[in-house]
């Protein structure tokens, strides 16, 4: 016996270890992509837009098969797609940023104390405040979240536990669903036509606009509140109704407490989608330069329509206008920003503690 | 105060599917009655007509009567909701409540059906029913936590304690311990033990083992195959069942040779 066998414990059928690509590679890859994208770019003469498409490609192509030659087929295959899901939220990424770069380099100039606290009344030349519409945005928005609240919460209610499969549940359910398409400035002619009738004709108010803005969030505020109610485990109902408790007493402060969290975050999100709507305040609720703190009397501006109007109609001074108009969107973010972060420290505080 | 249950030509269904069939029984007072047999059974359901918890799914309905003490339950002028008072029920998996701590899960049955207590009062329902369940002394120190933080025995015994906190006459467990370990299990069986000298236990089990342990009747269920309803085999002192039991099928089931 001259030839040693192998140690026993060194014979390894199945290998664990495989070569694998150098924990820079994606980086590397990147910046090769980039470099012949840009030189093939440029001695072809093209545009921004070719370029790094070209890149992105060279980059995908080149760090699979890279990884195909040296690794595996399952290596190569994840190491694309996770390349694949990094590009879609990149894309996804780009025009958020770039609205957000935009609105806050053009309209952050023009925010100071005047800004926040005048209205346009009397201002002839230079800048004036926004101080009417921002009151009468939240105003508005206030009305609206103040309608909106209670019968959606109370739909979503019935529809998880008492209507659960009736019939009446799933026709809510579809009219609700129809209702999320129904087109902003479709509710503002409902709340004119509806306040025209009630009031007089061509009543303009920010009451109607709480009305208009309402219709547009009742259905999402309805259906998210639906989804978190479902949510609730039936073992803490049962469990509430077993102690003797009855069930309208359950929902009040079981099941609706347990979900809180996730309804306030509903609600927020249904705030938010009305905020920005202009078409229907333009119809219900008119244009003026003046400040107005009564929703139930006279015309009152609103953040989007002041935005919509300084662009449309500026005036003598359209420059200053335009400046003022991206200072309101900035607002409009801010105060949007501002409320989905209300929200999450609140569904924070509300939601179930684990204890730990 | 613990009170005995008459049940007499009870059938159960959920819509038009008659689920369990015929059962005839009475469980003794202040003892523990457990009740056995193979899943789908019915055991489940049969217990859930006991504090009308059945009729909360949507379709379910008995047929039959059902006394406590002589009082009828699915009498139409009875309210579930009184029921629930009178007769506790602890389930099989744990479920206090997640908004709330653990003082506020053992208050809950009070606070929710309007009760007004004092602070003192409070407390002392607090940790009488802790200490009824064997809980206290694990969680004195933290009353205030949430009760999803304690582990999955402890949350059972708090469940357990929130039942009693509210000082029913019966008190069904569906299946307490089937997701506990033995250590918490045994926790629990001691309990029960100790809750039999106040209360009418009925116990849902598929541990043989602790059918013959805690229990002083045992009934059997069992069904002719599936989509049959289930029906009550035999009904016997534990003893007797788990020695000479009347019936075949409750021998076969038993001792492991079933079908």
């Amino acid at each position: 016996m001259t030839a040693v066998a192998p140690e026993p414990s060194l014979v390894v059928e199945h290998p664990l270890q495989r070569p694998r690509l150098p924990k820079l590679a994606p980086l590397i890859a990147a910046v090769i992509a980039a470099a012949a994208a840009v030189l093939l770019g440029l001695s072809l003469g093209w545009g921004v837009a070719p370029i790094v498409v070209t890149g992105g490609l060279i980059y995908l192509v080149g760090l699979s098969t890279w990884s195909r030659l040296v690794e595996n087929a399952r290596a190569a295959t994840d190491r694309l797609v996770t390349s694949l899901v990094w590009t879609a939220l990149v894309i996804a990424l780009i025009p958020l940023i770039s609205l957000l770069y935009t609105v806050i380099s053009k309209g952050s100039s023009s925010i100071n104390a005047k800004f926040l606290t005048w209205s346009m009344r009397n201002v002839l030349d230079g800048p004036g405040g926004i101080y009417h519409a921002i009151m009468g945005t939240l105003i508005i928005t206030l009305g609206a979240a103040i309608i909106s609240v209670p019968i959606g919460l109370l739909a979503a209610v019935y529809l998880v536990e008492y209507g659960q499969h009736s019939r009446l549940a799933s026709w809510i359910r579809f009219l609700v669903d129809v209702m999320t398409g129904i087109p902003s400035i479709v509710a503002g002619l409902f709340a004119y036509a509806l306040f025209s009738i009630i009031v007089g004709p061509g009543t303009q108010m920010g009451f109607g606009g709480s009305v208009a803005l309402s219709i547009l969030m009742i259905p999402i505020v309805v259906r998210s509140s639906e989804e978190m109610l479902k949510l609730v485990p039936t073992d803490l109902r049962e469990a509430s109704y077993a102690l003797g408790v009855p069930k309208w007493k359950t929902i009040l402060k079981v099941v609706i407490p347990t979900a809180m969290a996730g309804i306030i975050t509903g609600v927020t999100l249904a705030i938010a989608r009305v905020i920005g709507e202009t078409a229907p305040l333009l119809i219900i609720c008119g244009a003026t330069d003046s400040v107005n703190l009564n929703p139930f009397s006279g015309q009152m501006a609103s953040l989007p329509v002041f935005i919509y109007s300084s662009y449309q109609s500026p005036g003598a001074n359209p420059e200053v206008l335009r400046q003022m108009a991206w200072g309101a969107a900035l607002v409009l973010i801010i105060i949007v920003m501002a409320l989905n972060i209300l929200a999450r420290v609140l569904g924070k505080v509300l939601s179930p503690k684990t204890g730990h | 105060m613990a009170k005995s249950i008459d049940v007499s030509d009870l059938n159960i269904y959920y819509s038009d599917f008659l689920a369990v069939e015929n059962v005839n029984m009475t469980i003794k007072a202040r003892s523990v009655t457990a009740l056995i047999g193979p899943s789908g059974c019915g055991k489940s359901t049969f217990l859930r007509t006991l504090n009308r918890m059945h009729e909360v799914i949507p379709g379910a309905r008995v047929e039959g009567k059902v006394a406590v003490d002589g009082q009828s339950l699915y009498d139409s002028a009875v309210d579930p909701v009184e029921v629930r008072r009178m007769v506790g029920m602890v389930f099989q998996r744990p479920n206090p409540f997640p908004t709330m701590s653990i003082a506020e899960n053992v208050l809950a049955g009070l606070r929710l059906n309007n009760k007004k207590l004092t602070k003192s009062e409070a407390a002392d329902v607090v940790e009488r029913s802790l200490q009824g369940a064997n809980l206290w002394n694990e969680v004195k120190d933290r009353l205030g936590k949430p009760g999803m933080g304690l582990s999955g025995g402890q949350q059972q015994r708090l469940c357990i304690a929130r039942a009693i906190a509210v000082e029913p006459q019966v008190l069904l467990m569906d299946e307490p311990c089937s997701a506990l370990d033995p250590i918490s299990t045994s926790a629990v069986e001691d309990l029960i033990h100790e809750l039999k000298e106040q209360y009418t236990i009925v116990i849902v089990t598929h541990n043989m083992q602790q059918a013959a342990r805690v229990s002083e009747d045992t009934a059997f269920f069992n069904l002719a195959g599936a989509g049959k309803p289930g029906r009550l085999i035999e009904m016997n002192p534990t003893k007797k069942i788990f020695s000479v039991p009347d019936e075949e099928a409750t021998e076969a089931y038993i001792s492991g040779r079933f079908g």
